[in-house]
């Protein structure tokens, strides 16, 4: 039974390919019996895979697909805008680093000119002082000198009219002794 | 009757049915093609509903058939191409699913049969002629001039252009055939050459290790044909539909 069913097919296969479009051949892919079912299952299937895929699974596929990339597009441009921030940051550092370091320069500059002047006129002011002291101290000097000078005199005429006194017993009046003393001292 | 090599293609009536006088019964397949939509239907159905930022495995691999199909059709048949989208991607993964599904033992090979075959490369054809006279009128029959062509030798190239296409529907159907048809034929072959000579005693089972060694061969070979045939077909579908878009090459 096997073995003549096999020289049957073997025997199709080789000569019936042309035989077999007429109908009912033992090779099934030419059996066009079959066509009408195979024509029909397969337009139900692939009909309603052609459906599925248009209306459900490709727009689904492709919305996945561009919601991804406008998410990449999108994180690649907050990327940059935060390097451009950044950047900008760094800039406005630098200069306000550099305006920084100047105004100190010129705070430094000023501080020491202002301390310089101080100490000047202080100087001045003190020396002026100083100055003035020692005026009004020779000034002292010269009267307390004149004032013990002046006072020499009359010491000597009061020693000289004592003295005198005691010489002569005592009648001769001051008023004498002292122009006594001025005659001396004239001559 | 186990190595009748041709028995893997019989149809077989699971369900009568009979309608207008035509035998349309639900055949095993019939039940394979509407395994081959149910297995991918689900597995792009149900990999791209969580719609992950971040795809996971299984939606990968359908956003990779997407962007392959995608691929292939704008660089064939560029952006206007895309609307038939849908088309190349439904045929290429409803031949490609049909065709690894005969790779398991005892299942149908649906693409062995050349009616569907002829049926989907006719559709193509039929979308390729109905769209390209739709968008340019009867300037697609400039298809069949190429241009810059003195008239000379334009009487001579014009019927091979017709030619040509007439053949197309009829190549692109046999490609597909052809190789599911074959390659199952070969891969039973070897395989009953192992059964039998392995039933022959001990020197059959060493004789055995040959057509063993050519059958595993062969199936990672059909792997190959049931993929290659299926991205054949579609590359194929894609420049048709572009001589559509732009008749005049």
């Amino acid at each position: 039974m096997a073995a003549t069913k096999e020289h049957e097919t073997g025997t199709n296969s080789e000569v019936g390919t042309p035989g077999g479009q007429e109908g009912g051949g033992a090779f099934p892919p030419f059996d066009s019996s079959t066509f009408a079912s195979q024509l029909l299952w397969l337009a139900i299937t692939f009909g309603l895979f052609y459906y599925l895929m248009s209306k459900v699974v490709l727009p689904r596929i492709s919305d996945i697909l561009e919601v991804r990339s406008d998410r990449i597009a999108q994180d690649l441009e907050e990327a940059n805008r935060f390097k451009q921030e950044s950047d900008e940051a760094i800039a406005a550092y630098e200069q306000e680093l550099a305006e920084a370091k100047s105004k100190a320069h010129a705070i430094a500059t000023e501080a020491s000119d202002k301390a310089k002047a101080e100490a000047e006129s202080y100087r001045e002011k003190v020396e002026a002082e100083l100055s003035a002291k020692l005026a009004t101290a020779e000034d002292k000097i010269a009267e307390i000198k004149q004032a013990a000078l002046s006072e020499v005199g009359s010491i000597a005429e009061d020693t000289a009219a004592v003295m005198v006194n005691e010489l002569l017993g005592g009648k001769v009046s001051k008023a004498d002794v002292t122009a006594a003393i001025k005659q001396a001292g004239k001559s | 009757m186990a190595t009748d090599p041709i028995h893997q293609f019989q149809i077989t009536k699971l369900l009568p049915l009979e309608v207008a006088g035509f035998d349309v019964s639900f055949t095993n397949s019939a039940l394979f093609m509407v395994a081959t939509v149910a297995l991918s239907s689900a597995f792009l159905i149900f990999s791209t509903s969580g719609r992950g930022l971040i795809p996971g495995r299984a939606q990968s691999i359908s956003e990779m058939a997407y962007e392959f199909i995608a691929n292939i059709l704008r660089q064939s048949a560029g952006s206007e191409g895309m609307k038939f989208f849908p088309l190349v991607f439904s045929l290429f993964v409803f031949i490609l699913i049909a065709n690894l599904f005969g790779m398991f033992p005892y299942f149908f090979t649906v693409t062995s049969h050349i009616i569907i075959t002829a049926a989907l490369a006719l559709l193509v054809i039929g979308i390729v002629l109905i769209y390209g006279f739709w968008r340019n009128g009867i300037g697609f029959l400039k298809l069949f001039v190429p241009g810059g062509v003195p008239p000379i030798l334009a009487a001579i190239i014009v019927p091979i252009e017709v030619l040509s296409f007439i053949s197309r529907p009829l190549s692109l159907s046999v490609r597909l055939f052809a190789n599911m048809l074959a390659g199952h034929i070969t891969l039973k072959v070897f395989a009953g050459f192992v059964v039998t000579l392995t039933g022959m005693g001990f020197g059959g089972m060493l004789g055995a290790l040959l057509p063993l060694a050519f059958t595993v061969a062969l199936t990672a070979l059909e792997f190959l044909v049931a993929f290659l045939q299926a991205y054949v077909f579609a590359i194929l579908t894609c420049m048709y539909l572009n001589d559509a878009i732009h008749p005049s090459h």
